[in-house]
């Protein structure tokens, strides 16, 4: 190995420190192997701390009928059945013991009135199912995480970038990072890489997510020879924020609607009615009157006989009906739909939705307790990513594991709000277990090629060298608008083409961007590379979306609106062919005969159990 | 609320720049649109006329506490730092925290606040405990585990920021993070020793200028820090205590 680069050696190598990171490096630590994290940001800012309505588990604490029978056919149901049978089972049999284990590492969710921890009503969620804490959920799991994994013996790389995963033959050898601070490389040597590095909002103008989510992981896969699967799904969350301009995107909680939120058009009709699916119409409220004895019974914490409001459907139905009301001319002033809490008492609103309140009252001047929000679709969570094996988390490349949202099977074609912290809990740990279990298997330490990581680091540096080219913020901006326009919410096989053929051109602007400065602390220079992962994950996303000639879960498509069973049948994989970007169909994993009985059996059973 | 037509105001920013060598404060004009924070005149910054300008930033909604900066003398989030709340053509000077050493532009070394805090005893279950309470028993301690760790209680801290006490004092946000594992129902460990003889605690004069800047709300002087005080009274200079102690042959860690 060259000695002019800084070189660390660990077993296992976890990049990414949201949730799923922290939770796999403390359960690989536990198991007793040298673990390193790596993180873009500071620790505790990975956007686990944006998470809001809380973690969903079967728990049954206000529902005793429920468990993970019912989670489990929740979590299938919202996604379409593309899921992973088996990761949708191990998720839902597994989060209620995740749960539980972080309230043992410190983590203080909101209460019952008799001292359990408290759940609340979900979109696609059966029961009261996501225990929380007010709407920072996102935040009580980071910080717990944090804490606990200081005390592991882990070493935390901060601020620091990766570019390359270096392999050994077909086995993965480590990574090729550089410091944002000081932009110097460095290497790191390791038997074992989880990817945790989320998803790739930043590919949309109007999103939720921060810089980060640039689609890291999910390119060094790819370029590591690993299969990506389930990219046409990107989850718009219904709800984000509209105006002003500098928050747009900004996640507005599903916790609004779980504690009764009403939408409502510039006519003042509550329009979630008509967007009910007629298959699942049953499961809702059938009046106003209904669905606020719901609310009424929930703010009491009391058992009801009343069905939820129609605002609890999926998130991927909740989008498109707020887009088609401002689409058909029923927007509110500034191209959204009105979301309503403030016939709550003004106390409760500020005590279950504190961070709701703050928000809108600092950045948009409104008064969620007297006014109604503006809100509308937002661009938030990728349900493809590396294609895992369900118990182990380990990827299609030897050493290479996944878990969060980088990692894809669990939530199918559209994920139920609450599955992503209970996801990246269950499987962060088993993606930590399966990592250190494969580097203690290793005889001896792989060997990164010194060839590659020396062109690497030339390609990294390029930008610097060019004398003319176009900034990276300028191709980041028309990367934006090309996925905003052409691959959003509704798709089209002309503008899915034109897409393709767009990102091959925006491939070619983001290799010859320039960067001015040095390389300290330079977010040009660090936007020059992201921007390349973002280009071929935005490629991912239109080529499955093209082959995808249906319209299930978060998939949409306008000249192709229902199902197709043989589509329904096959996930996309994507992987790095001779000749460029390959996407293949490939079986969906066969239900097991007593898995599929559930389903047989009929709808899960439904308020017959009184307290 | 802002001028609804926008775009046609320009703002002055002024933003420092430069490195621990030195620096200056560069003005740029930036167009304001309805609503923008102080970030976002940075990135428009960044995108337009400086692509190499150095800041910290996630959420943009501040939920994750990156985005620390002084903007006109306050230590403040800019993603919270609304332009509609300055005066017409008063320049908005941006500045990173002084509290820490300088990295680039708007980013400052953090790090002693994270070796700070590995030091601080984890949370410790009592033996037996039973894992229920109402919520009245941790409304106080989910307060204070609504920190963000921007640093900012840090950075305004006059123990740090004058006197430059790192070495003796662990600051604000700590005592708030003691504060929480101490107040937890059912944590049985111990820290007022180390807020004694490690953290410091006693040099805070509780003058509450981090309560002041915390854009959390939290009441870090009167809710954490005094309660810490006096559990450190009670424990450590409880005359009563240490006689008991004497008497029934228990060690005592005090005096």
């Amino acid at each position: 190995m060259s000695d002019h680069f800084e070189i660390h050696e660990h077993d296992v190598l976890v990049i990414g420190a949201g949730g799923a990171g922290l939770r796999a490096a403390i359960e690989a630590s536990a198991a007793g192997v040298s673990v390193g994290l790596v993180c873009k940001s500071l620790l505790g800012k990975a956007h686990t701390v944006m998470a809001e309505g809380g973690v969903a588990a079967a728990l049954g604490h206000l529902d005793p009928q429920d468990g993970w029978q019912t989670h489990f056919m929740d979590t299938m149901k919202g996604g379409s059945f593309l899921n992973h049978w088996r990761m949708a089972q191990l998720h839902a049999q597994e989060a209620p013991d995740r749960v539980r284990e972080l309230e043992h590492w410190g983590a203080l969710f909101d209460r019952t009135p008799d001292g359990r921890i408290l759940q609340r009503a979900f979109g696609g969620h059966t029961w009261k199912r996501l225990a929380h804490v007010g709407d920072r959920t996102g935040l009580e799991m980071i910080r717990t995480l944090q804490d606990r994994g200081v005390h592991s013996g882990l070493d935390v790389y901060m601020e620091c970038t990766v570019t390359r995963l270096l392999k050994d033959g077909d086995r993965i050898a480590g990574a090729l990072a550089y410091w944002r601070e000081s932009g110097r490389f460095v290497v790191f040597r390791a038997k074992a890489v989880v990817i945790a590095t989320g998803g790739v909002g930043k590919a949309y103008r109007i999103t939720s997510n921060s810089w980060e989510y640039t689609g890291d992981g999910l390119a060094l896969a790819y370029e590591a020879g690993a299969e990506l699967i389930d990219m046409e799904f990107l989850q718009f969350h219904p709800t984000g924020m509209v105006w002003p301009p500098g928050v747009m995107g900004l996640l507005v909680t599903e916790g609004v609607r779980g504690e009764g939120g009403i939408l409502r058009n510039s006519k003042g009709e509550r329009f979630m009615w008509k967007y009910l699916p007629d298959a699942r119409r049953h499961e809702y409220a059938e009046t106003d009157d209904e669905a606020r004895q719901w609310v009424e019974a929930t703010v009491a914490g009391q058992q009801s006989k009343a069905r939820r409001p129609p605002e609890l459907s999926t998130r991927d139905n909740v989008a498109r009906a707020i887009y088609t009301e401002v689409k058909e001319g029923r927007g509110t002033p500034h191209g959204g739909a009105f979301l309503d809490i403030s016939y709550l008492p003004a106390d409760r609103v500020k005590r279950k939705l504190p961070s709701m309140y703050h928000q809108f009252l600092e950045l948009a001047d409104v008064d969620i307790t007297r006014q109604a929000m503006e809100v509308g679709p937002t661009t938030h969570y990728m349900m493809g990513g590396l294609r895992v094996d369900p118990d182990t988390a380990a990827a299609t490349v030897p050493g290479l594991f996944a878990a969060g949202e980088a990692a894809a099977g669990l939530h199918g074609a559209n994920r139920l709000g609450g599955n992503s912290l209970s996801d990246l809990l269950v499987f962060g740990r088993r993606a930590g277990a399966g990592a250190a279990a494969y580097a203690k298997g290793l005889a001896t330490s792989p060997t990164p090629s010194e060839a590659e990581i020396e062109a690497e680091t030339r390609a990294v540096l390029a930008p610097f060298a060019r004398e003319t080219g176009e900034s990276p913020y300028e191709v980041h901006r028309a990367l934006q608008q090309c996925m905003d326009q052409l691959v959003g919410i509704y798709r089209v096989q002309a503008d899915l083409d034109r897409a393709v053929e767009e990102l091959a051109k925006l491939r070619a602007r983001a290799d010859a961007v320039r960067v001015e400065g040095t390389r300290m602390f330079n977010p040009g220079w660090h936007l020059a590379r992201d921007l390349q992962n973002m280009v071929l994950v935005s490629e991912a996303i239109a080529r499955s979306a093209s082959l995808r000639k249906e319209s299930r879960g978060a998939h949409s498509r306008l000249d192709h609106t229902g199902l197709d069973a043989a589509l329904g049948q096959v996930n996309h994989a994507v992987t790095k062919g001779p000749d460029g970007m390959r996407v293949t169909p490939t079986p969906l994993p066969a239900m097991p005969a007593e898995l599929k009985q559930l389903f047989d059996a009929g709808a899960p059973p439904k308020q017959e159990v009184a307290r | 609320m802002s001028d609804e037509a926008g775009g046609t105001r320009e703002a002055t920013v002024r933003v420092f720049r430069g490195d621990a060598s030195g620096g200056q404060e560069v003005e740029y004009k930036v167009p304001v649109e309805p609503g923008m924070v102080v970030l976002d005149a940075i990135h428009w910054i960044q995108a337009h006329r400086a692509p190499d300008l150095a800041v910290r930033w996630n959420c943009k909604a501040a939920k994750c506490g990156s985005c620390s900066a002084e903007v006109n003398g306050k230590p403040s989030l800019m993603c919270k730092s609304r332009l509609d709340h300055f005066a017409e053509g008063e320049p908005i000077c941006v500045r990173p925290m002084k509290t820490f050493p300088l990295i680039r532009d708007l980013v400052t070394d953090v790090s002693w606040n994270y070796e700070v805090n590995k030091r601080i005893a984890p949370f410790k279950p009592r033996e037996g405990a039973e894992w229920k309470w109402q919520q009245s028993d941790v409304d106080r301690v989910q307060e204070f585990r609504k920190c963000i760790e921007c640093f900012l209680c840090q950075d305004v801290c006059h123990v740090l920021r004058a006197h430059e006490m790192k070495h003796k004092f662990a600051g604000p946000r700590f005592f708030v993070r003691i504060a929480a594992l101490e107040m937890h129902p059912i944590d049985g460990e111990d820290r007022t020793g180390f807020l004694k003889d490690t953290a410091g605690l006693g040099l805070c004069n509780i003058t509450k200028c981090c309560t002041e800047v915390c854009p959390e709300g939290i009441h870090i002087t009167d809710n954490a820090i005094i309660p810490l005080k006096e559990r450190v009274v009670d424990r450590h200079y409880d005359f009563v205590r240490l006689l008991w102690n004497k008497l029934r042959g228990k060690p005592s860690d005090a005096i």
